[in-house]
């Protein structure tokens, strides 16, 4: 996949925004997309193929997040599977044990869930982080109250790249007895995740995370675990999910699975860990008053995250744009409200770094050349934009 | 001198009760586009991230974050814009 070479006209660091479909799992797609397919839940022989072909798709998700395959519920995306994952199981407990523990730096659809929770009289604790972005594992002892019914703690931090010692708050979870939700978007086939055996009781994936088509994701729930349903109709997925599967898209994303844990055992982390090095490693020469946000060593392989003093994320992007580098600020939201990220605000960022924000997310097909253009590209528009800055407006 | 009590009557209103960041602000931005400097906002929000989120928009944009209430649950945020 290596090109290397001419320096690339178009550069795409953009994967955790968006990650190009696999055209092998567009191959297997496309018959299903164009071809007479059933419903799974019909009682015909096109039907009975579509749920021989939505099993075999369970069957994938669950060999690459390491559980059952009859935990595997098929949703329409991550954030749906987060919406599933928090407020099914909170909605289930008891009225008397409704406390759910997260983190200051998890993704919007985690927060707004906990946050509607709130509203309807659930506690909700909001664990901070370090500098990093780290949750400790003792925080999360310190937080579990008797009546505490879910703890949620996202894999990584899409934002800043962190990953969290999801390990050692399993092993907490799990001897005080309550369930442990990990969000595992951008972390399932780039870092060790095996719900199962790292004693997870619930886990989020995404389908184009895994380079899979977008609109479908699923949440992996541990057999014995109680959740109340989101959505209501006709009981497809366990009764956990009504509403007719999309085939053709979670046939992708079981193609993509199987990918994605392949190329985990070609060493494709290493491969991409060691370009984000060299972009990191480079970046943070080449451009003054610049660093890393996020951990050094507990990060993502993909994942570069940056904040620089004295120019603006938007004008940066702008001009990456320009001469064809696609990246961006890491926190869509902050891009649309124009208020500093949860996230930068919790590891406590400096006012003054907190709108030179900038995320550049690699994945299967990126290359040294596209680093070293970046590398090439990026430290002259920021020093353009420093010296256009007004001295009176910092 | 003592500061009389007074009501503040906003020249526009915005419901965003049942709405979650970051739709509050962005509702909040727009509507604040649309009016003159001087002028009051309302918004009415049951987000509750939207007292923090509020205070730091205004921080960064400069906008007057004159007041805000609580009732039951529903937060009443009164910003004047400033430029």
């Amino acid at each position: 996949m290596e090109r290397g070479g001419a320096a690339p006209d178009r550069v795409y660091f953009d994967y955790a925004g968006f990650a190009p479909v696999d055209p092998r799992v567009l191959a297997v797609m496309r018959p299903f997309l164009e071809a007479g397919i059933g419903n799974p839940s019909a009682p015909h022989s096109l039907g009975s193929e579509a749920r021989e072909s939505l099993e075999a798709a369970r069957a994938k998700v669950a060999r690459l997040v390491g559980g059952s395959t009859s935990g595997v519920v098929f949703t329409s995306g991550a954030t749906e599977a987060n919406n599933l994952a928090i407020r099914g199981v909170v909605l289930r407990a008891p009225a008397g044990a409704r406390h759910v523990i997260s983190s200051a730096v998890e993704h919007i659809s985690v927060l707004n869930a906990c946050r509607d929770l709130e509203k309807a009289g659930a506690a909700v604790t909001l664990l901070p982080v370090d500098g990093e972005g780290r949750v400790s594992p003792d925080e999360v002892r310190r937080a579990i109250r008797p009546d505490t019914a879910l703890v949620s703690i996202g894999a990584a931090c899409a934002e800043i790249g962190t990953t969290q010692p999801v390990t050692d708050i399993a092993r907490i979870t799990r001897a005080a007895g309550i369930p442990l939700h990990v969000d595992a978007v951008g972390a399932l086939g780039r870092m060790p995740l095996a719900g199962a055996a790292m004693g997870f009781d619930l886990m989020t994936l995404s389908s184009n995370d895994l380079y899979g088509p977008p609109g479908a994701g699923a949440l992996w729930v541990k057999p014995g675990v109680k959740i109340a349903p989101q959505i209501l109709g006709g009981g497809q997925e366990g009764g956990y999910r009504s509403g007719t599967e999309n085939l053709p898209a979670l046939v992708g994303l079981g193609v993509a699975a199987e990918l994605m844990r392949a190329e985990v055992a070609h060493g494709e982390p290493a491969r991409l860990a060691g370009l984000r090095d060299r972009l990191v490693e480079r970046l943070l020469a080449a451009v003054p008053d610049c660093r890393l946000t996020g951990s050094r060593s507990a990060r993502l392989p993909h994942h570069v995250s940056l904040v620089l003093r004295g120019a603006k994320a938007d004008s940066i992007l702008l001009d990456l744009d320009l001469c064809g580098v696609a990246a961006s600020s890491g926190s869509a939201c902050a891009q649309r409200t124009g208020t500093p990220s949860h996230v930068l605000r919790a590891i406590g960022c400096a006012p003054q770094e907190m709108e030179g924000s900038l995320c550049f997310t690699l994945g299967r097909w990126s290359t040294t050349a596209e680093v070293d253009a970046v590398i090439e590209r990026l430290p002259p528009i920021v020093s353009r934009l420093r010296s256009l800055a007004l001295p009176a407006s910092r | 001198m003592a500061a009389a009590p007074k009501v503040l009557i906003p020249d526009k209103e915005i419901d965003c009760i049942g709405l979650f960041c970051p739709i509050p602000i962005v509702k909040t931005r727009e509507a604040i586009q649309g009016m003159s400097v001087g002028e009051l906002l309302a918004m009415l929000s049951d987000d509750p991230a939207s007292d923090a989120d509020m205070r730091s928009w205004c921080r960064g944009t400069g906008h007057d974050l004159v007041e805000v209430t609580r009732e039951g649950g529903v937060y009443r945020f009164l910003v004047r814009k400033t430029r």
